[in-house]
């Protein structure tokens, strides 16, 4: 007999949000979370951290927040995902670290360090960004450099003094930047591929046009080139009011450079490309606000006029390479990529290159699941309030699941 | 995708083959792995003459419809025969053309129609790195411009973007951008 005709692993926004629609569908089931409730907004998170969209747009089902507009901490948001977990009566076990999968006879295997349980179904919602990746030349880098990964940075102080090389440029690379400058440290920031939006575009955070153009709405039918959408990076904003762009950056003195290339003979060496990048970021974000503005007049929205940001200013010309060796460069943070960690699955489901095969969260082993990776079902499928939307849709489908073993 | 395809527009490129290349190398990933090649002989003097006729591609030994000869030289103020264009400016040649096949090929699949492109590259250079004159110097070019002039029945964002989606395919573009590695071996 299985124990619970699902196991949710992960009691984050994601896991919480499924536990809550099997609830209202009367589906038996058990949370999972290595920690406590919320864990790697409780571990895997630098201190100053604000979430990057505005408070209204982060709200669980069911909740509010006095201050919609404000950008709430990690610890604020760990707080409400446990008033989530308490009013949904969300059946979590935390402290219980799930280290296998396996599949038998139509039944789950969940093998925990706490001991074996059965399950029809499994959701996996362990988050998108559970695994820090750097690049492969990181350990040709001399043993005197510091190597950190945002997930277990917590403050400036971590870091030995002297200049510190931030290796990518998405929503944690410029933060960390912007703090560590802020904090008085020279910082170099080597920027790869990116995406620059304003913090507030005709009166309003974008946050607030990117919901209501229904870009985050766009569902991976409506999409182009899905493989390219799924590489979406995160844009370059900060919860606050301060813009992070590489102009706002290079304003406070962070000295901006090419993706790191390599780093071979003590040397740190930068694509000569970076003039591209940002031009085509700054293409990108005015192919955004050119939609926002025509929706603005569509919709027949009184807003103030357009007040594009300036094109991004780059130096003429940008270092292509930096001495790892002369004591000036003392740490990297690669702020360089995230990806899903679904190592503890044992059964044929991902493809060529490790990939987890699903359409739109359902995996094409009967009865599992996946939830809160980039362009799931929708744009903003790995956003927090992505997360409703899309545990509805699979509990939808898993329910319908029951319904056909039933009817057989 | 589809929609381009059915488009009168017309630049040349034959899209579908590329789109069908696309999806077949990308189940067959063997097949994408190309190695291209030139021989170089040298002449007299800076002269030299490249042969370009074979390369391997789509798991085998592959051949250009005839072998291409390419001169390279220097110019008098080399003290030099000036029978061909110096390989520096080889480079420059490729990165345009890579590039301005990138931007056919862009415009062909978003049902952009071309009429005229034409671009002028300038890379700058100090001799003292060649000439061994200041060690800190460097011998390749401190800087290279691209320039665009386009007319094609786009405006003038979707004309930047096609540049922009050109040099981010460019392969051209990423030799030179960013290091590799070169192994030179004799016998």
């Amino acid at each position: 007999m299985p124990d619970a005709h699902a196991i949710i692993i992960g009691a984050g926004q994601c896991g919480l949000a499924m536990s809550r629609e099997l609830t209202s569908r009367a589906i038996d089931h058990i949370v999972l979370d290595r920690g406590k409730v919320g864990q790697s907004w409780r571990s895997e998170r630098w201190d100053s951290l604000r979430m990057l969209t505005p408070n209204w747009a982060n709200l669980l089902p069911g909740m509010t927040h006095s201050e919609p507009d404000g950008y709430m901490t990690s610890g604020n948001f760990v707080a409400q995902l446990e008033a989530f977990a308490a009013v949904s009566k969300a059946e979590v076990r935390t402290n219980t670290r799930v280290e296998r999968i396996a599949q038998r006879g139509g039944l789950f295997e969940v093998h925990c360090d706490t001991g074996v349980l059965i399950a029809r179904s499994v959701v996996l919602a362990t988050g998108a960004a559970s695994r820090p990746i750097v690049p492969k030349f990181a350990h040709l880098m001399p043993d005197e450099i510091v190597q950190i990964t945002p997930d277990k940075y917590r403050a400036p102080s971590d870091l030995p003094k002297g200049e510190v090389l931030v290796v990518g440029a998405s929503a944690t690379g410029v933060q960390l930047a912007h703090e560590l400058r802020l904090a008085g440290r020279d910082v170099t920031l080597a920027v790869g591929n990116h995406v620059r939006l304003p913090r507030r575009y005709r009166g309003r955070d974008i946050e607030h046009w990117l919901h209501a153009t229904g870009v985050l709405d766009q569902t991976t039918d409506e999409l182009h080139d899905l493989g390219r959408a799924l590489k979406l990076i995160s844009p370059q904003l900060m919860g606050g009011r301060d813009d992070v762009d590489l102009n706002a950056l290079q304003a406070l003195g962070i000295k901006v450079v090419g993706r790191l290339a390599a780093a071979r003979d003590g040397t740190a060496l930068f694509s000569g490309g970076l003039a591209h990048l940002a031009t085509a970021a700054d293409l990108k974000m005015h192919r955004f606000l050119d939609l926002t503005d025509a929706w603005i007049e569509e919709n027949g929205v009184i807003a103030p006029p357009p007040d594009r940001p300036a094109p991004t200013a780059l130096p003429a010309d940008p270092a292509l390479s930096r001495s790892l060796e002369d004591g000036t460069i003392r740490s990297v943070i690669w702020a360089t990529e995230f990806a899903p960690d679904f190592s503890i699955l044992d059964m044929p489901v991902f493809d060529r290159r490790g990939r987890l095969v699903h359409n739109g969260g359902v995996c094409a082993m009967p009865g599992l699941y996946v939830l809160g990776l980039p362009f799931l079902r929708r744009r903003r499928s790995h956003h927090i309030s992505g997360a409703a939307a899309d545990a509805r849709d699979l509990a939808d489908h898993l329910a319908s699941q029951i319904k056909g073993r039933a009817a057989a | 995708m589809t929609q381009a395809q059915t488009s009168p527009v017309d630049n040349g490129v034959d899209l579908a083959a590329l789109l069908d290349a696309r999806t077949a190398l990308e189940g067959a990933p063997e097949a994408a792995q190309f190695t291209w090649r030139t021989s170089c002989e040298w002449v007299e003097g800076v002269h030299s003459r490249s042969i370009i006729e074979s390369f391997f591609g789509l798991g085998e030994e592959q051949k250009h419809t005839k072998a291409f000869t390419i001169e390279a030289d220097h110019p008098p103020q080399f003290s030099a025969s000036d029978e061909g264009v110096t390989p520096v400016e080889l480079v420059l040649s490729g990165l345009a053309s890579c590039l301005t096949a990138g931007i056919a090929s862009v415009a062909q699949n978003r049902g952009i129609q071309l009429h005229a492109v034409k671009a002028s590259v300038e890379g700058d250079m100090d001799l003292a790195g060649i000439l061994g004159i200041d060690s800190d110097v460097r011998n390749g070019f401190h800087a290279i411009r691209v320039n665009f002039d386009i007319r094609a029945d786009a405006t003038e964002d979707e004309i930047a973007a096609l540049v922009a989606q050109s040099q981010k395919r460019s392969a051209v573009f990423d030799i030179i951008t960013n290091p590799g590695n070169v192994t030179v071996t004799v016998g």
